[in-house]
Protein backbone atom coordinates (compact mmCIF):
# COMPACT_ATOMS: atom_id res chain seq x y z
CA UNK A 1 0.00 0.00 0.00
CA UNK A 2 1.19 3.52 -0.90
CA UNK A 3 2.16 6.00 2.10
CA UNK A 4 -0.56 8.50 0.33
CA UNK A 5 -3.35 5.54 0.79
CA UNK A 6 -2.53 4.64 4.17
CA UNK A 7 -2.19 8.67 5.13
CA UNK A 8 -6.13 8.93 3.21
CA UNK A 9 -7.59 5.51 5.03
CA UNK A 10 -6.11 7.26 8.10
CA UNK A 11 -7.38 10.91 7.58
CA UNK A 12 -10.96 8.95 6.46
CA UNK A 13 -11.04 7.26 9.82
CA UNK A 14 -10.47 10.30 12.04
CA UNK A 15 -13.26 12.03 9.80
CA UNK A 16 -15.90 9.79 10.50
CA UNK A 17 -14.69 9.59 14.00
CA UNK A 18 -15.37 12.78 14.28
CA UNK A 19 -18.37 13.04 12.45
CA UNK A 20 -20.38 9.87 14.65
CA UNK A 21 -19.13 10.92 17.82
CA UNK A 22 -19.09 14.93 17.29
CA UNK A 23 -15.90 14.74 18.82
CA UNK A 24 -12.81 17.24 17.25
CA UNK A 25 -9.65 16.02 15.07
CA UNK A 26 -7.48 17.19 17.72
CA UNK A 27 -9.05 14.86 20.48
CA UNK A 28 -8.28 11.98 18.31
CA UNK A 29 -4.93 10.36 18.47
CA UNK A 30 -4.39 6.55 17.65
CA UNK A 31 -4.10 5.52 21.47
CA UNK A 32 -7.66 7.32 22.54
CA UNK A 33 -10.00 4.39 22.94
CA UNK A 34 -13.48 4.90 21.60
CA UNK A 35 -15.42 3.85 24.72
CA UNK A 36 -13.59 5.52 27.54
CA UNK A 37 -12.06 8.14 26.01
CA UNK A 38 -14.10 9.36 23.35
CA UNK A 39 -17.48 8.73 25.30
CA UNK A 40 -19.25 6.53 22.88
CA UNK A 41 -21.53 3.29 24.22
CA UNK A 42 -22.04 0.44 22.84
CA UNK A 43 -24.88 1.26 20.03
CA UNK A 44 -22.17 3.86 19.07
CA UNK A 45 -19.66 2.09 18.25
CA UNK A 46 -22.01 -0.08 16.15
CA UNK A 47 -22.93 3.22 14.62
CA UNK A 48 -19.34 3.87 13.90
CA UNK A 49 -18.43 0.25 12.65
CA UNK A 50 -21.06 0.79 9.88
CA UNK A 51 -20.01 3.60 9.02
CA UNK A 52 -16.57 2.06 8.50
CA UNK A 53 -18.30 -0.25 6.26
CA UNK A 54 -19.90 1.79 4.14
CA UNK A 55 -16.88 4.71 3.48
CA UNK A 56 -14.56 1.70 2.99
CA UNK A 57 -16.68 -0.52 1.26
CA UNK A 58 -16.18 -3.91 3.44
CA UNK A 59 -17.14 -5.82 6.41
CA UNK A 60 -16.36 -5.91 9.51
CA UNK A 61 -18.14 -9.23 11.49
CA UNK A 62 -19.15 -8.80 14.93
CA UNK A 63 -16.89 -11.12 16.71
CA UNK A 64 -14.10 -8.49 15.11
CA UNK A 65 -15.07 -5.47 16.44
CA UNK A 66 -14.51 -6.57 19.73
CA UNK A 67 -10.68 -6.29 18.89
CA UNK A 68 -11.31 -2.44 17.60
CA UNK A 69 -10.89 -1.07 21.03
CA UNK A 70 -8.94 2.29 20.13
CA UNK A 71 -8.93 4.83 17.22
CA UNK A 72 -5.17 3.19 16.01
CA UNK A 73 -6.93 -0.46 16.16
CA UNK A 74 -9.59 0.47 13.73
CA UNK A 75 -7.14 2.12 10.85
CA UNK A 76 -5.06 -0.93 11.39
CA UNK A 77 -7.92 -3.08 10.67
CA UNK A 78 -9.30 -1.17 8.09
CA UNK A 79 -5.56 -0.27 6.31
CA UNK A 80 -5.50 -4.77 6.47
CA UNK A 81 -8.74 -5.35 4.49
CA UNK A 82 -9.34 -2.32 2.60
CA UNK A 83 -6.54 -3.33 0.64
CA UNK A 84 -7.67 -6.74 -0.34
CA UNK A 85 -11.20 -5.10 -1.00
CA UNK A 86 -11.85 -2.71 -4.18
CA UNK B 1 -54.48 10.47 58.17
CA UNK B 2 -55.31 12.88 56.11
CA UNK B 3 -55.04 12.21 51.98
CA UNK B 4 -52.10 13.88 50.66
CA UNK B 5 -52.76 17.20 48.34
CA UNK B 6 -51.08 18.07 44.95
CA UNK B 7 -50.57 20.88 43.29
CA UNK B 8 -48.60 22.21 40.20
CA UNK B 9 -45.05 23.75 40.46
CA UNK B 10 -43.75 24.10 37.07
CA UNK B 11 -44.93 24.00 33.59
CA UNK B 12 -43.01 23.19 30.25
CA UNK B 13 -44.96 23.52 26.73
CA UNK B 14 -44.24 23.56 22.77
CA UNK B 15 -46.83 24.07 20.41
CA UNK B 16 -47.38 25.40 17.30
CA UNK B 17 -48.04 28.80 19.16
CA UNK B 18 -44.34 28.83 20.53
CA UNK B 19 -41.88 27.58 22.44
CA UNK B 20 -42.54 27.81 26.26
CA UNK B 21 -45.68 29.11 28.24
CA UNK B 22 -44.61 33.06 27.78
CA UNK B 23 -45.01 32.91 23.77
CA UNK B 24 -48.39 30.53 24.17
CA UNK B 25 -50.06 33.03 26.63
CA UNK B 26 -49.65 35.96 24.96
CA UNK B 27 -50.85 33.98 21.41
CA UNK B 28 -53.66 32.32 23.34
CA UNK B 29 -55.08 36.06 24.93
CA UNK B 30 -54.15 37.72 21.79
CA UNK B 31 -56.70 35.10 20.10
CA UNK B 32 -53.75 34.15 17.55
CA UNK B 33 -53.58 30.70 15.49
CA UNK B 34 -50.63 29.13 15.26
CA UNK B 35 -51.99 27.02 12.01
CA UNK B 36 -50.43 27.32 8.38
CA UNK B 37 -49.41 25.03 5.72
CA UNK B 38 -47.33 21.82 6.20
CA UNK B 39 -43.59 22.09 5.77
CA UNK B 40 -42.17 18.51 6.38
CA UNK B 41 -42.95 16.65 3.31
CA UNK B 42 -44.45 17.43 -0.36
CA UNK B 43 -48.29 17.41 0.06
CA UNK B 44 -49.17 17.58 -3.19
CA UNK B 45 -51.12 13.84 -3.33
CA UNK B 46 -52.94 14.72 0.28
CA UNK B 47 -56.57 16.35 0.45
CA UNK B 48 -55.37 18.30 3.85
CA UNK B 49 -52.16 20.87 2.99
CA UNK B 50 -52.33 22.17 6.95
CA UNK B 51 -51.26 21.74 10.47
CA UNK B 52 -50.05 22.92 13.52
CA UNK B 53 -46.35 22.76 12.91
CA UNK B 54 -44.09 23.75 16.48
CA UNK B 55 -42.06 26.97 14.91
CA UNK B 56 -38.02 27.48 15.16
CA UNK B 57 -37.25 24.51 16.97
CA UNK B 58 -33.45 24.31 17.69
CA UNK B 59 -32.63 20.66 19.09
CA UNK B 60 -28.85 21.23 19.88
CA UNK B 61 -30.68 23.91 22.13
CA UNK B 62 -31.78 21.11 24.45
CA UNK B 63 -30.02 17.86 23.08
CA UNK B 64 -25.85 17.17 22.43
CA UNK B 65 -25.73 16.57 18.54
CA UNK B 66 -24.72 12.91 18.41
CA UNK B 67 -27.57 12.20 20.93
CA UNK B 68 -30.22 13.49 18.31
CA UNK B 69 -29.94 10.24 16.23
CA UNK B 70 -30.81 8.31 19.44
CA UNK B 71 -34.35 10.24 19.51
CA UNK B 72 -37.47 10.46 16.84
CA UNK B 73 -39.03 14.46 17.39
CA UNK B 74 -41.26 13.42 19.68
CA UNK B 75 -38.74 12.70 22.27
CA UNK B 76 -36.98 15.72 21.47
CA UNK B 77 -40.22 17.85 22.31
CA UNK B 78 -40.49 16.20 25.63
CA UNK B 79 -36.76 16.79 26.82
CA UNK B 80 -37.08 20.40 25.66
CA UNK B 81 -40.55 20.48 27.46
CA UNK B 82 -39.17 18.52 30.40
CA UNK B 83 -36.23 21.08 30.77
CA UNK B 84 -38.86 24.22 31.15
CA UNK B 85 -40.72 22.47 33.21
CA UNK B 86 -38.28 21.57 36.07
CA UNK B 87 -36.17 25.20 35.49
CA UNK B 88 -39.90 26.79 36.00
CA UNK B 89 -40.42 24.54 39.14
CA UNK B 90 -36.91 25.88 40.26
CA UNK B 91 -35.57 21.81 40.79
CA UNK B 92 -32.58 22.54 38.24
CA UNK B 93 -31.26 24.93 40.74
CA UNK B 94 -31.56 22.90 43.61
CA UNK B 95 -32.89 18.85 42.09
CA UNK B 96 -35.12 17.24 44.19
CA UNK B 97 -34.23 15.75 47.35
CA UNK B 98 -35.08 12.25 47.07
CA UNK B 99 -34.63 11.01 43.22
CA UNK B 100 -36.68 7.92 43.97
CA UNK B 101 -39.61 10.13 45.13
CA UNK B 102 -39.45 12.03 41.47
CA UNK B 103 -40.93 10.15 38.89
CA UNK B 104 -42.45 10.85 35.20
CA UNK B 105 -45.47 9.52 33.50
CA UNK B 106 -45.03 11.18 29.97
CA UNK B 107 -46.88 9.40 26.95
CA UNK B 108 -47.44 10.04 23.08
CA UNK B 109 -50.46 8.75 21.08
CA UNK B 110 -48.68 7.48 17.96
CA UNK B 111 -44.45 7.61 19.11
CA UNK B 112 -41.87 7.80 16.55
CA UNK B 113 -43.87 7.49 13.51
CA UNK B 114 -41.38 9.96 11.29
CA UNK B 115 -38.47 7.84 12.36
CA UNK B 116 -40.08 4.49 11.50
CA UNK B 117 -41.22 5.62 7.59
CA UNK B 118 -37.43 7.22 7.20
CA UNK B 119 -36.20 3.78 8.65
CA UNK B 120 -38.51 1.67 6.26
CA UNK B 121 -37.49 3.54 3.25
CA UNK B 122 -33.37 3.36 4.52
CA UNK B 123 -34.38 -0.28 4.67
CA UNK B 124 -35.63 -0.63 1.10
CA UNK B 125 -32.48 0.66 -0.29
CA UNK B 126 -29.98 -0.25 1.84
CA UNK B 127 -31.34 -3.97 3.79
CA UNK B 128 -30.91 -4.57 7.29
CA UNK B 129 -28.00 -3.99 8.22
CA UNK B 130 -27.35 -0.54 6.86
CA UNK B 131 -30.89 0.74 6.76
CA UNK B 132 -31.79 0.30 9.93
CA UNK B 133 -29.75 2.03 12.65
CA UNK B 134 -28.92 0.53 15.83
CA UNK B 135 -30.82 3.30 17.93
CA UNK B 136 -34.28 2.72 15.84
CA UNK B 137 -35.76 1.26 18.53
CA UNK B 138 -34.90 3.22 21.15
CA UNK B 139 -35.53 6.25 19.05
CA UNK B 140 -39.03 5.36 18.24
CA UNK B 141 -40.80 3.52 21.40
CA UNK B 142 -43.02 5.61 22.93
CA UNK B 143 -41.98 4.77 26.91
CA UNK B 144 -38.46 6.35 25.87
CA UNK B 145 -39.76 10.05 26.07
CA UNK B 146 -40.67 9.29 30.28
CA UNK B 147 -37.17 7.08 30.05
CA UNK B 148 -34.68 10.06 28.36
CA UNK B 149 -36.54 12.65 30.98
CA UNK B 150 -35.68 10.32 33.70
CA UNK B 151 -32.09 10.08 32.33
CA UNK B 152 -31.35 13.63 31.96
CA UNK B 153 -33.66 14.88 35.46
CA UNK B 154 -32.30 11.69 37.74
CA UNK B 155 -35.82 11.01 38.36
CA UNK B 156 -35.66 7.27 39.75
CA UNK B 157 -39.23 6.87 40.75
CA UNK B 158 -42.24 5.67 38.83
CA UNK B 159 -41.27 5.84 35.00
CA UNK B 160 -44.66 5.31 33.05
CA UNK B 161 -45.76 5.94 29.44
CA UNK B 162 -50.06 5.81 29.32
CA UNK B 163 -50.91 5.87 25.98
CA UNK B 164 -54.79 6.47 25.02
CA UNK B 165 -54.59 8.50 22.00
CA UNK B 166 -55.75 11.75 22.77
CA UNK B 167 -56.43 11.66 26.28
CA UNK B 168 -52.76 10.31 26.69
CA UNK B 169 -51.81 13.67 28.07
CA UNK B 170 -54.76 14.21 30.48
CA UNK B 171 -54.52 10.79 31.30
CA UNK B 172 -50.67 11.11 31.99
CA UNK B 173 -51.28 13.51 34.77
CA UNK B 174 -54.06 11.99 36.23
CA UNK B 175 -52.34 8.88 36.82
CA UNK B 176 -49.46 11.23 38.05
CA UNK B 177 -51.76 13.10 40.62
CA UNK B 178 -53.27 9.63 42.25
CA UNK B 179 -49.30 8.51 42.57
CA UNK B 180 -48.72 11.34 44.38
CA UNK B 181 -51.83 10.98 46.59
CA UNK B 182 -50.96 7.28 46.52
CA UNK B 183 -47.77 8.15 48.52
CA UNK B 184 -45.23 6.76 46.01
CA UNK B 185 -44.22 10.16 45.07
CA UNK B 186 -43.40 13.30 45.66
CA UNK B 187 -42.68 15.03 42.39
CA UNK B 188 -43.68 14.10 39.12
CA UNK B 189 -43.11 15.27 35.65
CA UNK B 190 -46.80 14.64 33.72
CA UNK B 191 -48.41 15.00 30.55
CA UNK B 192 -48.12 14.45 26.69
CA UNK B 193 -45.77 14.78 24.02
CA UNK B 194 -46.14 14.03 19.91
CA UNK B 195 -44.92 14.81 16.84
CA UNK B 196 -46.61 12.81 13.67
CA UNK B 197 -46.82 15.88 10.78
CA UNK B 198 -46.04 13.06 8.25
CA UNK B 199 -47.05 11.29 5.16
CA UNK B 200 -48.71 8.90 7.57
CA UNK B 201 -49.46 10.63 10.08
CA UNK B 202 -52.01 13.32 8.10
CA UNK B 203 -52.61 10.49 5.44
CA UNK B 204 -54.07 7.82 8.08
CA UNK B 205 -56.19 10.91 9.27
CA UNK B 206 -57.08 11.95 5.62
CA UNK B 207 -58.15 8.33 5.00
CA UNK B 208 -60.23 8.55 7.58
CA UNK B 209 -61.70 11.92 6.52
CA UNK B 210 -60.93 13.18 9.87
CA UNK B 211 -59.17 16.45 9.13
CA UNK B 212 -60.06 19.86 7.67
CA UNK B 213 -59.60 20.33 3.99
CA UNK B 214 -59.66 24.48 4.45
CA UNK B 215 -56.18 24.33 2.95
CA UNK B 216 -56.96 28.07 1.18
CA UNK B 217 -57.60 29.36 5.31
CA UNK B 218 -55.13 27.67 7.45
CA UNK B 219 -55.59 29.87 10.43
CA UNK B 220 -59.78 29.42 9.96
CA UNK B 221 -59.48 25.82 9.53
CA UNK B 222 -59.65 24.99 13.09
CA UNK B 223 -63.21 26.20 14.34
CA UNK B 224 -65.07 24.33 16.83
CA UNK B 225 -68.96 24.73 18.07
CA UNK B 226 -69.53 26.14 14.30
CA UNK B 227 -71.71 24.93 11.33
CA UNK B 228 -69.16 24.87 9.17
CA UNK B 229 -66.51 22.93 11.08
CA UNK B 230 -65.27 20.36 8.41
CA UNK B 231 -62.56 18.28 11.17
CA UNK B 232 -59.67 18.44 13.09
CA UNK B 233 -55.72 20.14 12.30
CA UNK B 234 -53.02 17.95 13.16
CA UNK B 235 -50.72 19.56 15.37
CA UNK B 236 -47.22 18.65 17.15
CA UNK B 237 -45.51 19.60 20.43
CA UNK B 238 -45.47 19.41 23.93
CA UNK B 239 -47.35 19.69 27.47
CA UNK B 240 -45.81 18.63 30.86
CA UNK B 241 -46.64 19.82 34.21
CA UNK B 242 -44.54 19.22 37.40
CA UNK B 243 -46.90 17.54 39.92
CA UNK B 244 -45.60 17.99 43.38
CA UNK B 245 -46.81 17.15 47.52
CA UNK B 246 -48.38 20.42 48.73
CA UNK B 247 -46.08 19.68 51.80
CA UNK B 248 -43.05 19.37 49.64
CA UNK B 249 -43.59 22.43 47.62
CA UNK B 250 -43.73 24.53 50.36
CA UNK B 251 -41.08 23.32 52.29
CA UNK B 252 -38.47 24.21 49.57
CA UNK B 253 -40.58 27.61 49.32
CA UNK B 254 -42.06 26.79 45.15
CA UNK B 255 -44.29 28.99 43.76
CA UNK B 256 -47.26 27.27 43.46
CA UNK B 257 -49.19 27.38 40.14
CA UNK B 258 -52.68 25.96 40.88
CA UNK B 259 -53.97 22.99 42.59
CA UNK B 260 -55.12 19.92 41.09
CA UNK B 261 -58.18 18.48 42.89
CA UNK B 262 -59.97 15.72 40.78
CA UNK B 263 -59.64 13.21 38.03
CA UNK B 264 -62.55 11.13 36.08
CA UNK B 265 -62.20 8.53 33.30
CA UNK B 266 -64.23 5.85 31.66
CA UNK B 267 -64.99 4.39 28.48
CA UNK B 268 -67.53 4.86 25.81
CA UNK B 269 -67.25 0.91 24.86
CA UNK B 270 -69.09 2.35 21.97
CA UNK B 271 -66.82 2.70 18.97
CA UNK B 272 -63.54 3.05 17.49
CA UNK B 273 -63.76 6.72 16.41
CA UNK B 274 -67.29 8.10 17.75
CA UNK B 275 -68.29 8.88 20.44
CA UNK B 276 -71.05 7.51 22.27
CA UNK B 277 -74.52 8.72 21.58
CA UNK B 278 -75.34 12.24 23.79
CA UNK B 279 -71.59 11.82 24.91
CA UNK B 280 -72.76 9.55 27.51
CA UNK B 281 -69.00 8.10 28.35
CA UNK B 282 -67.82 11.53 28.89
CA UNK B 283 -70.78 12.55 30.89
CA UNK B 284 -69.48 9.28 33.40
CA UNK B 285 -65.95 10.88 33.23
CA UNK B 286 -66.66 14.69 34.19
CA UNK B 287 -69.35 13.30 37.17
CA UNK B 288 -66.75 11.28 38.06
CA UNK B 289 -63.71 14.24 37.79
CA UNK B 290 -66.40 15.96 40.05
CA UNK B 291 -67.31 13.45 42.75
CA UNK B 292 -63.14 13.19 42.98
CA UNK B 293 -62.99 16.72 44.32
CA UNK B 294 -65.60 16.91 46.28
CA UNK B 295 -67.59 19.56 44.06
CA UNK B 296 -70.87 20.10 43.14
CA UNK B 297 -71.31 20.93 39.68
CA UNK B 298 -71.99 24.60 40.26
CA UNK B 299 -68.30 24.96 41.60
CA UNK B 300 -66.87 24.94 37.72
CA UNK B 301 -66.25 28.33 36.32
CA UNK B 302 -64.41 27.28 33.01
CA UNK B 303 -64.32 24.28 30.88
CA UNK B 304 -61.37 23.66 28.92
CA UNK B 305 -63.33 21.41 26.14
CA UNK B 306 -61.92 18.61 24.11
CA UNK B 307 -63.17 20.39 21.14
CA UNK B 308 -61.81 19.17 18.12
CA UNK B 309 -63.79 21.07 15.32
CA UNK B 310 -65.80 17.70 14.40
CA UNK B 311 -69.06 16.25 14.76
CA UNK B 312 -68.44 15.25 18.05
CA UNK B 313 -68.31 19.06 19.52
CA UNK B 314 -72.06 18.81 19.69
CA UNK B 315 -71.80 15.75 21.66
CA UNK B 316 -69.65 17.11 23.87
CA UNK B 317 -72.46 20.24 24.33
CA UNK B 318 -75.01 17.66 25.57
CA UNK B 319 -72.84 16.04 27.41
CA UNK B 320 -71.93 19.34 29.30
CA UNK B 321 -75.35 20.33 29.51
CA UNK B 322 -76.43 16.86 31.13
CA UNK B 323 -74.07 17.42 33.33
CA UNK B 324 -74.22 20.85 34.15
CA UNK B 325 -77.72 21.08 34.16
CA UNK B 326 -79.05 24.81 34.42
CA UNK B 327 -75.55 25.56 35.43
CA UNK B 328 -74.21 25.16 31.82
CA UNK B 329 -75.53 28.29 30.63
CA UNK B 330 -73.59 30.20 33.15
CA UNK B 331 -70.56 28.12 32.42
CA UNK B 332 -67.34 29.51 30.40
CA UNK B 333 -65.86 26.83 27.83
CA UNK B 334 -63.56 27.26 24.96
CA UNK B 335 -61.81 25.25 22.78
CA UNK B 336 -58.31 26.53 22.19
CA UNK B 337 -57.94 23.68 19.94
CA UNK B 338 -59.21 26.69 17.82
CA UNK B 339 -55.55 28.53 17.85
CA UNK B 340 -53.26 25.05 18.23
CA UNK B 341 -55.06 22.66 16.37
CA UNK B 342 -54.81 19.19 18.14
CA UNK B 343 -52.06 17.81 19.49
CA UNK B 344 -53.20 14.23 19.89
CA UNK B 345 -50.71 12.29 22.68
CA UNK B 346 -49.98 16.06 24.24
CA UNK B 347 -53.11 17.86 23.47
CA UNK B 348 -54.07 16.88 26.93
CA UNK B 349 -51.15 18.20 28.40
CA UNK B 350 -51.15 21.58 26.42
CA UNK B 351 -54.72 22.06 27.74
CA UNK B 352 -53.97 21.20 31.38
CA UNK B 353 -51.15 23.65 31.38
CA UNK B 354 -53.70 26.63 29.72
CA UNK B 355 -56.47 25.63 32.28
CA UNK B 356 -53.77 26.54 35.05
CA UNK B 357 -52.94 29.33 32.93
CA UNK B 358 -56.26 30.57 33.06
CA UNK B 359 -56.74 30.21 36.90
CA UNK B 360 -53.79 31.82 37.61
CA UNK B 361 -53.89 34.98 35.60
CA UNK B 362 -57.76 35.32 35.46
CA UNK B 363 -58.38 35.33 31.86
CA UNK B 364 -60.55 32.79 29.83
CA UNK B 365 -58.92 32.11 26.43
CA UNK B 366 -61.11 32.34 23.79
CA UNK B 367 -62.89 29.98 20.75
CA UNK B 368 -61.75 31.70 18.00
CA UNK B 369 -63.00 31.74 14.43
CA UNK B 370 -66.58 31.09 15.79
CA UNK B 371 -68.13 33.20 13.54
CA UNK B 372 -70.98 30.70 12.81
CA UNK B 373 -72.13 28.69 15.74
CA UNK B 374 -74.12 25.42 14.75
CA UNK B 375 -77.34 25.90 16.68
CA UNK B 376 -76.55 22.49 18.23
CA UNK B 377 -73.63 23.97 19.99
CA UNK B 378 -75.19 26.65 21.96
CA UNK B 379 -72.89 27.12 25.17
CA UNK B 380 -70.59 30.16 26.10
CA UNK B 381 -67.56 29.44 24.05
CA UNK B 382 -65.94 32.34 24.77
CA UNK B 383 -66.24 33.59 21.36
CA UNK B 384 -63.66 35.23 19.73
CA UNK B 385 -61.62 37.26 22.33
CA UNK B 386 -59.87 36.14 25.77
CA UNK B 387 -62.42 37.32 28.79
CA UNK B 388 -61.44 38.64 32.30
CA UNK B 389 -62.89 36.01 34.54
CA UNK B 390 -61.48 35.35 38.51
CA UNK B 391 -62.37 31.52 38.26
CA UNK B 392 -61.79 29.77 41.14
CA UNK B 393 -62.12 25.77 39.56
CA UNK B 394 -61.98 24.36 36.22
CA UNK B 395 -62.09 21.27 34.23
CA UNK B 396 -60.27 20.37 31.27
CA UNK B 397 -61.51 17.58 28.83
CA UNK B 398 -60.13 14.99 26.69
CA UNK B 399 -61.54 12.18 24.90
CA UNK B 400 -60.07 9.77 22.71
CA UNK B 401 -60.36 7.21 19.82
CA UNK B 402 -61.75 4.31 21.21
CA UNK B 403 -64.09 6.17 23.50
CA UNK B 404 -61.20 6.52 26.12
CA UNK B 405 -62.12 9.83 28.49
CA UNK B 406 -60.17 11.82 30.70
CA UNK B 407 -61.52 14.95 33.23
CA UNK B 408 -59.03 17.16 35.23
CA UNK B 409 -60.02 19.79 37.44
CA UNK B 410 -58.05 22.31 38.85
CA UNK B 411 -58.22 24.82 41.53
CA UNK B 412 -56.72 28.51 41.70
CA UNK B 413 -53.96 28.64 44.00
CA UNK B 414 -54.35 30.94 47.07
CA UNK B 415 -51.09 29.67 48.72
Amino acid sequence: MTTTKTNDIEAKVIAIVCEQLDVRADDVAPTKTFTDDLGADSLAIVELVLAFEEAFHLKIPDNEVDGIKTVGNAIDYIKKHANSAS
Amino acid sequence: MSTRRVVITGMGVLSPLGIGVADNWRRLCAGESGIGPITRFDTTEYPTKIAGEVPGFEPTQWIAKRELRQMDLFIQYAIAGAAMAVADAGLDRVPVADPERFGVFVGAGLGGISTLESTIAALKEKGPRHGISPYFVPAIIVNLAAGQISIRHNARGPNLSHVSACSTGAHSIGEAFRTIVYGTADVMIAGGTESTVTPLGIGGFCSSRALSTRNDEPTKASRPFTASRDGFVLSEGCGLLVLEELGHARARGATILAEIVGYGLSADAHHITMPSPGGEGAQRCMKMALRDAGLAAEQVGYINAHGTSTAADATETQAIRAVFGAHADRLAVSSTKSMHGHLLGAAGGLEAAITVLALRHGILPPTINLDDPDPECDLDYVPHTARPAQVEYAMSNSFGFGGTNAALIFRRAEF
